[in-house]
């Protein structure tokens, strides 16, 4: 592992984390991803900007939300004493809603009148309808027609709010077509289209931007454990699709060498079979605008992802994590489907919340480690989603793998 | 001299632009499309871009998604496609070929190596959609050393304060994208098109090639008498997927028929 001053300093000049990231787009989107980074840097050093959005996480959002100490999961893990940071607590229920605001909030400055954006589970989806929604500004939701089909209850909620949902019927019809979508969208409609992506990859700016908006999680997190416990956490447990949340989380606390991160990819049906942990068994390529690893084979094409977590299901990463990765500073490991639905049910019943099948894949490393850890260890998890929108998937999973007494 | 200026140098003495052909390597399967290929010159292509087959072109309409999606299932890659490149250049040698496609194949490759193995197999330039002159540093270099082609995409969104930069890595010729959109969907206005080329050569004397939206030989033409080369892609593509090698090939003929008679 190497040791740097930081691990903060990220990007350079030209959007590269290391080998990892920059702007591999066509010619068409390059002036237009110029002027992203150009107005973003204007907006960041604008305090009106973060007044306003600092102002409407707190009004709108509903932050901060709740690190709240998760009793009957630390019983059950029998060690670290278990934190759930409660993004799932967020207006429309999950993380993804802070970088909407500040990238709704960027597109504005910009003058953009129409959204587009890529969803998997549909959380992002339905953030950016939302704040599409208020705003009045169009909005194009891409979704895969395989998630549209388990994610169905947020398909009615971004219609509800206005949005226009297309189905992507190309490749597996999950989140990888769907930004191939956006992406096309994007390249022909240039002049009146805001891309706002959802996760910390894409071209630069946005995995900067994204980490950006997303900090706000773990910067909260340092507050509030301070005020609770008197020390900072001993260690940070979050899942890996793109990264967001996780990058969101970690990012404020990267240069505290006492706190342990780890990112948790899916593992799907297994690391040897079909499955979605990109760093643990992809290796670096360029896709969607940056490079980072990927699943892919000998030839370079991509790979199909598989996990049972819509928003996990992609065959890439953000490629700060790429760059933590190999840098060390970061541990990832990986969950398979039928432990986070183990994880959903314990925290379901244990706590009385229902997690995103996603958020449960960290719940679920949580009880691997956990029980072997002191009791004095403060253990941060990132509910980054409410499940709600995981019943019918759950439903389906339970009679496949075991009705656990639950029936 | 390359293949490439010297298609272009021979072609400017009969006064007449060029009907570049895009077919995908492997489409609909590896002996097809090789036949074809190798029947392109006959029909009238002056040169030839072959599409790496990717699972993932961000930049292309259905057409062309569909034929890199068959390409793959039948086995296509990129080895196979300098496989077809190295087995055309058995019967020609004076046909310049630029491959088409996406980094990632090649990166995977190894962009050193690449650069040296597809000149071995006959290759005279690379057009990477998605890899911008902000990144094109990690590869322009190698094709230099193999003396191969760079050929730069410029779109509509390429101003004169971007044309610079899009237009540093530029050798053989620029592709100028007609539309801001992807393959096989609109057409800019013939106006458009010849304002957007005087616009680039104010800027270079490298020939202008025009693609996207481009499918009749009326609309070759009428490139033809603007640009140094018209690209017809899609609707190759899709003739040859409906109706078959021989009919893609009748096709280009019409095409060159009416690139050929642009100019008199």
């Amino acid at each position: 592992m190497q040791s740097l001053n930081t691990y903060r300093a990220g990007p350079d000049e030209r959007g590269h984390f290391g080998i990892f990231g920059g702007r591999y787009v066509a010619e068409t989107l390059m002036p237009l991803i110029l002027e992203v980074e150009k107005a973003y840097a204007s907006a960041k050093a604008d305090p009106a900007f973060e007044a306003e959005f600092r102002e409407l996480l707190a009004q709108y959002v509903g932050r901060p939300n709740p690190l709240y100490f998760a009793r009957r999961l630390t019983e059950a893990f029998g060690g670290a004493k278990i934190f759930l940071k409660r993004e799932d607590l967020n207006h429309t229920g999950a993380h993804k809603i802070n970088n909407c605001i500040g990238q709704i909030l960027l597109a504005r400055r910009m003058g953009k009148k129409r959204i587009i954006a890529e969803t998997g589970a549909g959380q992002h989806g339905v953030a950016t309808a939302t704040v599409c929604a208020l705003f009045g500004l169009q909005c194009v939701i891409y979704m895969g027609s395989t998630d549209i089909e388990r994610q169905m209850p947020n398909v009615y909620r971004m219609k509800l709010l206005g949005a226009e949902v297309k189905p992507v019927t190309s490749g597996a019809a999950t989140l990888k077509d769907a930004m191939n979508d956006a992406l096309r969208d994007w390249v022909s409609n240039v002049h009146d289209t805001y891309y706002l992506i959802g996760t910390v990859a894409g071209p630069h700016p946005y995995p900067a931007m994204v980490r950006d908006f997303q900090s706000v999680i773990g910067e909260e997190v340092r507050v509030q454990i301070l005020a609770q416990e008197g020390r900072l956490p001993d260690s940070l447990v979050a899942c890996i699709g793109g990264g967001s949340n996780a990058m969101g989380l970690f990012h404020p606390f990267l240069d505290e060498p006492s706190v342990r991160i780890i990112g948790v990819e899916a593992a799907g049906h297994g690391l040897d079979k079909l499955h979605a942990a990109s760093l643990t068994g992809g290796k670096p390529g360029v896709l969607h605008g940056n490079r980072t690893y990927l699943l892919q084979d000998a030839d370079g094409q991509i790979a199909e992802a598989h996990s049972i977590s819509a928003g996990l299901d992609y065959p890439g990463i953000g490629p700060e994590h790429s760059w933590l990765h190999d840098s060390g500073r970061v541990e990832y490991v990986s969950i398979k489907d039928d432990e986070a639905v183990q994880a959903f049910q314990h925290c379901t019943r244990l706590e009385g919340i229902i997690p995103a099948l996603e958020s449960s894949h960290a719940i679920a490393h949580a009880a691997k480690i956990a029980p072997a850890l002191p009791k004095d260890h403060l253990m941060v998890i990132n509910l980054s989603g409410r499940g709600d929108k995981d019943v019918s998937t759950i439903a389906k999973a339970l009679g496949d793998i075991h009705l656990g007494g639950l029936v | 001299m390359s293949r490439i200026q010297k298609r272009f140098d021979q072609l400017k003495a009969e006064n007449r632009a060029a009907l570049v052909t895009f077919i995908m390597a492997g489409d609909p399967d590896r002996a097809a499309c090789q036949a074809v290929l190798n029947g392109l010159p006959a029909a009238g292509a002056d040169l030839i871009e072959l599409g790496m087959p990717f699972t993932d072109p961000m930049a292309d309409g259905l057409a062309i998604q569909l034929a890199g999606q068959r390409a793959l299932a039948a086995g296509g890659s990129l080895k196979a496609t300098l496989e077809l490149v190295a087995a055309f250049r058995k019967t020609d040698q004076e046909t310049p070929i630029i491959l088409m496609g996406y980094y990632n194949p090649i990166y995977a490759w190894g962009p050193e190596k690449f650069a040296a193995d597809a000149a071995l197999a006959g290759v005279d330039g690379l057009i990477i959609v998605d890899l911008p002159p902000e990144e094109a540093g990690e590869l322009v270099p190698y094709l230099r050393a193999a003396a191969m082609d760079f050929i730069v995409l410029t779109t509509p969104t390429s101003d004169d304060s971007r044309l610079p930069v899009v237009l540093a890595n530029a050798s053989g010729f620029v592709y100028y994208v007609s539309i801001a959109g992807v393959t096989g969907t609109g057409s800019a206005t013939q106006t458009a098109i010849a304002e957007a080329v005087a616009r680039i050569h104010r800027h270079t004397d490298l020939p202008v090639c025009v693609g996207f939206g481009i499918r009749t030989p009326d609309q070759a033409a009428e490139v033809a008498r603007a640009a140094e080369g018209a690209v017809v892609g899609s609707a190759i593509v899709s003739v040859l997927a409906e109706q078959g090698p021989a009919q893609a090939l009748a096709l280009v003929e019409s095409l060159a028929a009416g690139v050929r008679a642009a100019r008199k």
